[in-house]
């Protein structure tokens, strides 16, 4: 592990005049992605993440889905990275121990309107070159879905969307970047920037310095802020989509087996109800538009509408506990494609705007990038013997830790979570610094208890271990 | 019991080492069965009575005053010297026909084939999630149950500020768990006009200072990384409850996530498993007993209700109970809201011997039941939420040939 990962932003020192060939502004599937796709290629990477953990911002909610792109816009960026990422992932998943649910999906039509529009969405996968999407009708669709509403009309199948870790590829991304030399800050808010033409001096707000050649922006939500603050424009504006999720116990992902997929509408994809890879039942995501860039609150009134709505779609969902709900930002721009842009002069790419798909174009969108990267700059000789991580299984149908003996002990009932996987979470490569990072590192507190069981013991088993404890004193402890 | 490798054959293995299970191990031990195992996931039996370090507990099995804790030790003790085999980290995985259990064990996995299988794997209190509530999420959000592990378990403070939503047994409950931990609760709020668990619980909050804030409902919670307060309505009006935690309590669940991926029938109006009067479950290989069952009874009552299952287990070993047709399906209208049993064999006595049902809310009036031709009880009765309403089996005039009972209120 390079000494540089931690959240410890005040180390500096000799490393201080190091100078970097990259530096990746942004933590997030994007980020992680690209840092690989740069190291892989022989580049001397640091990626920047302001969070204490990857994943901490638009990234952190998604459906999960990989996506074949069959309704991307046509001729479009993100058409391009999608289908590449698509097919990169569908190369490295195995070697990365990920995992994959060929779950397939149907957008399925409710309104006599809809399904009159289902013809265009074949004929536009088509196009796509999304070869075996197909139009099934009303009975073939009720038969291989059994629990959806009679009220269905008909579907578009595409039998190559897919069901992925949300979490774990992204994390692998980054592990084998670091694996193979890249460092990572966490902890490090990009204040502030200088460029003499040849190398950019980047200050965090705690005044610590980073030199570098070149900057790839990944920030996100504030990818157009770092463009206004460091180049002084910025040529897109990110409008913040909320989306609110819910998810369903795991007996309801017994209720569906692909994907459903509502007709979308110019401005959003829809609601989407989908097994996930842990063996739940997503629902969401809700578009709402807000100016805040942070604000991830879920409102009841949403969460009983997507009910609703989901109830409509799948009626024995009615009986069906609700497990969890969160609520996630998608850093939409003011138009319907990624915002990528080259700045030759300032040694710098943006990567803006980066919505939904992010998780299924990642891998394709980074090597899209060191691609216009190459063009500026002159090339790296990429390293012998790259080594990739083998990431710990937290799919619910493959073999999870605790059926392997020696696990210690379950700490978390409801997801299953052993104390081998706690403490290995505690200390692999890229590390938990927090509980939010330690239940997406192993599902501990995600089941349908949400910590009524768990919680006292995994605050012992993390005292003093993560940034923020669990508890904020022992009892008896002197604490105020 | 044999034991092959990973294979283990038992007459009775018992999921959940609470107070329902070790009672129902014991009566089973008493009745002479000969092996009977109890299935604990935790590392420790017990079960939730070991969370809770303060009394009341016992006072009916041990004539004495107990805490928690101690009451939970006194219940391992009493199953463990009848005989029964208490086997502690070991957690079901599958429930399968005819009595076949997956376990995981930290030594690798089992499959168990038992004759009769008890589960008995108690309640929890729904989460904050499960509950819908608006807002941000950062951590300070608990349970009692949860923090009563934290505090009595672990000795761990997770705030020291704040509000408690609702006014169960169990938020009480809440009060003098935080005290122990040096935290001092700001608020209880309750949507009603009056506390949910029996007078003179209300007296615990005023001694401890502790305000109940009545026909307020919890709005928002706010805070980024720790709870910096919640948004409360009161009669309409919105007002902000400085806080740095919030504990969710009541509102019991029972925990059936291992059965809902099973074959087993869940009633969804209790949430629990669906049994008839002698607590068989769909499969009759399988029985049920304590807060399974339904949201929610003391210790004390699921203590009994096991030693009662333990019995018609044993019964049924010696092939003494009658078979499970025909049957009359119970089915309640709001605000009823459960009966259990939810099935009733008719012309039977033994089993369970009353009917439990409970509101949705407090209602006045005339509780009516109802078979396939009319009336056949009434009676008139105001109740609220939270508290048993029993009706004799035996006051039930059930005949041949009914296949449901329709139970409802005429307010």
């Amino acid at each position: 592990m390079s000494s540089e990962t931690g959240i410890d932003s005040s180390r500096s020192g000799a490393k201080e005049r190091e100078i970097y060939d990259v530096a990746i502004v942004g933590g997030g599937v994007v980020g992680c992605a690209i840092a690989r796709r740069f190291v892989l290629e022989g580049a001397k990477v640091i990626l920047l993440e302001k969070g204490v953990d990857i994943l901490s911002g638009a990234s952190k909610a998604n459906s999960a889905i990989l996506h074949t792109g069959f309704d991307a816009p046509a001729g479009s960026l993100e058409l391009q990275c999608v289908q590449a990422g698509y097919k990169e992932y569908l190369e490295i998943f195995r070697n990365f121990n990920l995992p994959i649910l060929k779950t397939s999906a149907y957008v399925v039509a409710w309104t006599e309107e809809q399904l009159a529009r289902l013809p265009d969405i074949e004929k536009h996968a088509h196009q796509n070159n999304v070869t075996n999407v197909h139009l099934i009708d009303r009975e073939a669709l009720l038969k291989s879905e059994p629990h959806l509403s009679n009220t269905a009309l008909g579907a578009v199948a595409v039998p190559g969307e897919y069901v992925i870790d949300p979490w774990s590829s992204p994390l692998g991304y980054l592990t084998q970047a670091v694996l193979n030399g890249a460092a990572v800050r966490f902890g490090y808010d990009v204040a502030g920037g200088q460029f003499d033409g040849d190398t950019w001096q980047l200050k965090s707000s705690t005044q610590e310095s980073i030199h570098t050649k070149f900057i790839i922006n990944c920030a996100g939500l504030y990818g157009d802020y770092l463009d206004q603050s460091l180049l002084g424009k910025s040529e897109f504006l990110i409008k913040p989509r909320k989306g609110q999720f819910i998810v369903y116990d795991k007996s309801a992902s017994a209720l569906l087996n692909a994907i459903i997929l509502p007709v979308p509408t110019e401005r959003t994809k829809g609601i989407v109800l989908t097994r996930t890879i842990f063996g739940n039942l997503l629902l969401g995501p809700t578009a709402e538009e807000q100016d805040d860039r942070s604000n991830t609150s879920v409102t009841q009134n949403e969460l009983e509408n997507l009910k609703i709505a989901a109830e409509n779609m799948v009626p024995d969902l009615k009986n069906m506990p609700v497990t969890a709900t969160y609520a996630g930002l998608r850093p939409a721009s003011e138009c319907k494609e990624y915002r990528v842009f080259e700045y030759q002069e300032k040694n710098w790419i943006t990567a803006g705007a980066i919505r939904s798909t992010g998780l299924t174009s990642s891998l394709g969108l980074a090597s899209h990038i060191f691609a216009q990267y190459s063009k500026m700059t002159k090339p790296h000789t990429p390293p012998e013997n790259i080594k990739t991580p083998k990431m710990p299984n937290l799919a619910e149908h493959a073999p999870r830790d605790w059926t392997q003996p020696g696990y210690g002990e379950i700490v978390c009932h409801c997801e299953m979570v052993t104390k081998r996987e706690i403490d290995n979470a505690l200390s692999s490569v890229i590390p938990a610094h927090d509980l939010s990072g330690l239940k997406r590192r192993t599902r501990a507190t995600m089941g349908s208890c949400q910590a009524f069981y768990c919680s006292a013991r995994l605050a012992e088993l993390t005292k003093n271990r993560l940034s923020h404890d669990l508890s904020i004193a022992r009892n008896g402890d002197d604490n105020e | 019991m044999t034991m092959s490798d990973n294979h283990l054959q038992v007459d009775v293995a018992i999921i959940g080492a609470g107070p329902a299970g070790l009672a129902a191990a014991t009566e089973l031990r008493k009745r002479g069965i000969k092996s009977i195992i109890i299935l604990e996931r935790e590392s420790e039996a017990g079960g939730i009575p070991r969370h809770c370090g303060h009394p009341p507990f016992g006072m009916r099995e041990f004539y004495r005053v107990l805490t928690g804790p101690k009451y939970a030790a006194r219940l391992v003790e009493q199953a463990t010297n009848a005989g029964a085999k208490i086997l502690t980290r070991h957690s079901v995985t599958c429930i399968l026909p005819h009595g076949e259990l997956e376990v995981a064990t930290p030594n690798g996995m089992i499959n168990i084939a038992a004759k009769r299988v008890l589960i008995a794997t108690g309640v929890r209190e729904k989460p904050r999630s499960a509950r819908l509530v608006t807002g941000t999420r950062p951590q300070g959000i608990t349970t009692t149950g949860a923090l009563q592990s934290m505090i009595y378990l672990k000795g761990l403070i997770p705030f020291k500020r704040p509000v408690i939503v609702g006014t169960e047994l169990v938020s009480f409950s809440a009060i003098m768990t935080a005290f122990k931990g040096g935290i001092k609760p700001v608020a209880m709020i309750e949507k009603n006009n009056r506390i949910t668990a029996r007078h003179p619980c209300e007296l615990i909050a005023s001694f401890k200072h502790v305000p109940i804030y009545f026909n307020t409902e919890l709005e928002t919670i706010v805070g980024t990384s720790k709870v910096e307060g919640v948004n409360v309505t009161h009669n309409g009006e919105s007002r902000m409850i400085d806080c740095d935690g919030v504990i969710f309590t009541g509102n019991f669940t029972p925990e059936v996530s291992l059965a809902r991926l099973s074959h087993l029938k869940i009633d969804p109006a209790s949430g629990g498993l669906e049994i008839d009067q002698f607590a068989r479950c769909s499969d009759p290989a399988y029985f049920a007993a304590g807060n399974i069952l339904r949201p929610v009874e003391t210790a004390g009552w699921s203590y009994r209700e096991g030693r009662t299952v333990g019995a018609l287990i044993a019964d049924d070993l010696e092939n003494n109970l009658p078979t499970n047709e025909p049957e009359i399906f119970c089915k309640c209208e709001a605000p009823i809201k459960l009966v259990v049993p939810q099935r009733i064999i008719p012309g039977q006595s033994g089993g369970f011997n009353k009917l439990q049902l409970r509101v949705t809310r407090a209602v006045k009036g005339k509780m009516i039941i109802e078979d396939d031709h009319g009336i056949i009880w009434q009676k008139n009765m105001s109740v609220i939420p939270e508290r048993r309403i029993l009706i004799p089996l035996s006051s039930l005039d059930l005949k041949e040939g009914t296949k449901i009972l329709k139970f409802y209120f005429k307010e």
